[in-house]
């Protein structure tokens, strides 16, 4: 069953064209990889998928909705659909196991005590439960970061947007973060990750895509990709990176 | 140069009267300006001209005119409208009026002080964006408003003074009717001075005490 499906999505900010008319689609327990320079578009394009960007023309139907109709229920789309940013953005006027349980309990409406079981054993699970108190001044980049993760799990998503979520972390704690998003996709979680981690890539994406200048150049499974890229850009930036 | 002391005693009870007064005005007139404030600050960061438009006008005007002047407009000019308010009410209400104007200045730069993503994070995961305001923005700019909020508290306190001109006995007016009744110029008016640094400079330091707690990281 395809998840997503991005038909002829173009964006411009101004007279900035960052997408170029994308086309591509996302199947239910797929882990796609996003790769592609810096400025080429891939956080824009996830952006554009959960509309924290407004596409400027084309079409994007997440789990069969389309995503910019006037009827479509946004927050719904988003409750099934959620995203780990770069730069975490944890709310640091909660705890841990605040940040986790606020969106389940304000959003799904579930009862504090249902969503404080289900944040710990979230936490539990990317490994933070003795961290649930503190606050997220208090973690390490890392930490944050899989907080972040939590926090995106707690409203039981459908599909997961990861965008860059281990540019921005000091190289010693990559490994935990990553670590925690290989789980995910074995337990079979959709996930559409932006990054520039070849070897999470190689491990678990069913599929790379390769975007540059707004333009999707190629496409094709880990084992293909990094052996026989098949355009000039492409080969150039695996050069660059692996 | 004649404070007496004697007098100073006689008088405290009167000028207590007075300081009252003036804190009943601060806190009702804080009360509502804090109200009109967010609103407002809120109303001015929308994209809806239908919001942006009135509330650029309010802040303005009332930015732009003596608080004085408002005063006299509220108390005079209203009731010829069918408005009538009391004095007290209209003392408050003018208080209000002016401060909400400069503190929804406060709010809006406390709520564009939070970066976007904070924002963008609580709409990811479905909340809508009355949601995210309530429950991550406005709980971080309420933490760097308050400084600048409670600097305007101790201004309200002091420029209570103005309404003066609607006849209510706040405390600079008892200090002025006690000096002409007494006789004596120094006592009342160095009294009331005290009854006011009594409040403000407490809650100066209290102020900076909360600037160094913030720097500090929350």
């Amino acid at each position: 069953m395809k998840v997503i499906k991005v038909e002829n999505l173009h964006k411009k900010f101004g007279s900035l064209h960052v997408l170029k008319g994308i086309n591509m689609e996302v199947e239910e327990r797929e882990v796609v990889v996003l790769i592609g320079p810096s400025g080429s578009g891939k956080t824009t394009l996830l952006r554009c998928l959960n509309r924290l960007e407004e596409p400027t023309s084309g079409k994007v139907y997440v789990l069969g909705q389309d995503v910019t109709a006037r009827e479509t229920n946004i927050n719904k789309i988003r409750q099934q659909m959620t995203m780990v940013f770069q730069l975490f953005y944890l709310f640091p006027h909660l705890t841990a196991l605040q940040n986790v349980t606020l969106a389940p309990i304000k959003v799904a409406k579930k009862s504090k005590k249902e969503a404080e079981e289900l944040g710990m054993e979230l936490l539990r699970k990317v490994g933070l439960e003795e961290k649930a108190n503190s606050y997220p001044s208090q973690l390490s980049g890392g930490q944050q970061q899989r907080v972040a993760i939590a926090r995106a799990l707690a409203m039981q998503p459908k599909i997961m947007l990861f965008d860059e979520p281990t540019s921005a972390l000091d190289p010693e704690f990559t490994r935990e973060v990553l670590d925690v998003m290989k789980k995910l996709a074995y337990e079979g979680m959709t996930m559409l990750v932006a990054s520039h981690e070849m070897g999470f890539a190689r491990e678990v994406a069913s599929r790379i895509l390769f975007l540059d200048e707004g333009v999707l150049m190629e496409e094709g499974t880990p084992k293909e990709m990094f052996a026989h890229p098949r355009t000039e850009r492409c080969r150039a930036f695996l050069s660059k990176i692996l | 140069m004649d404070f007496r002391f004697d007098l100073f005693v006689e008088i405290l009870p009167q000028l207590w009267k007075g300081m009252q007064m003036s804190l009943l005005l601060t806190f009702l007139g804080m009360a509502l300006a804090i109200v009109v404030g967010l609103v407002v600050g809120i109303a001015r960061l929308s994209k809806s001209a239908f919001l942006t438009w009135p509330t650029n006008i309010y802040v303005e005007v009332v930015r732009g005119t003596p608080l004085m002047l408002q005063i006299l407009v509220i108390y005079y000019a209203l009731p010829h409208l069918g408005i009538n308010f009391g004095q007290v009410t209209s003392g408050f209400f003018a208080l209000g009026i002016c401060y909400g104007a400069y503190i929804s200045e406060i709010f809006r730069a406390g709520i564009q002080s939070i970066e976007r993503g904070q924002r963008e994070a609580a709409r990811s995961l479905g909340m809508t964006g009355a949601q995210a305001m309530l429950y991550i923005i406005l709980p971080q700019a309420v933490r760097r408003i308050l400084p600048p909020l409670t600097n305007e508290f101790v201004a309200m306190l002091k420029d209570s003074a103005l309404v003066a001109i609607v006849a209510l006995f706040e405390l600079t007016t008892t200090a002025r009717y006690i000096s002409s009744s007494s006789g004596n110029v120094f006592t009342p008016y160095i009294g009331a001075a005290l009854f006011y640094l009594i409040f403000t400079i407490p809650i100066s330091r209290l102020v900076i005490v909360m600037e160094k707690k913030l720097r500090a990281g929350l």
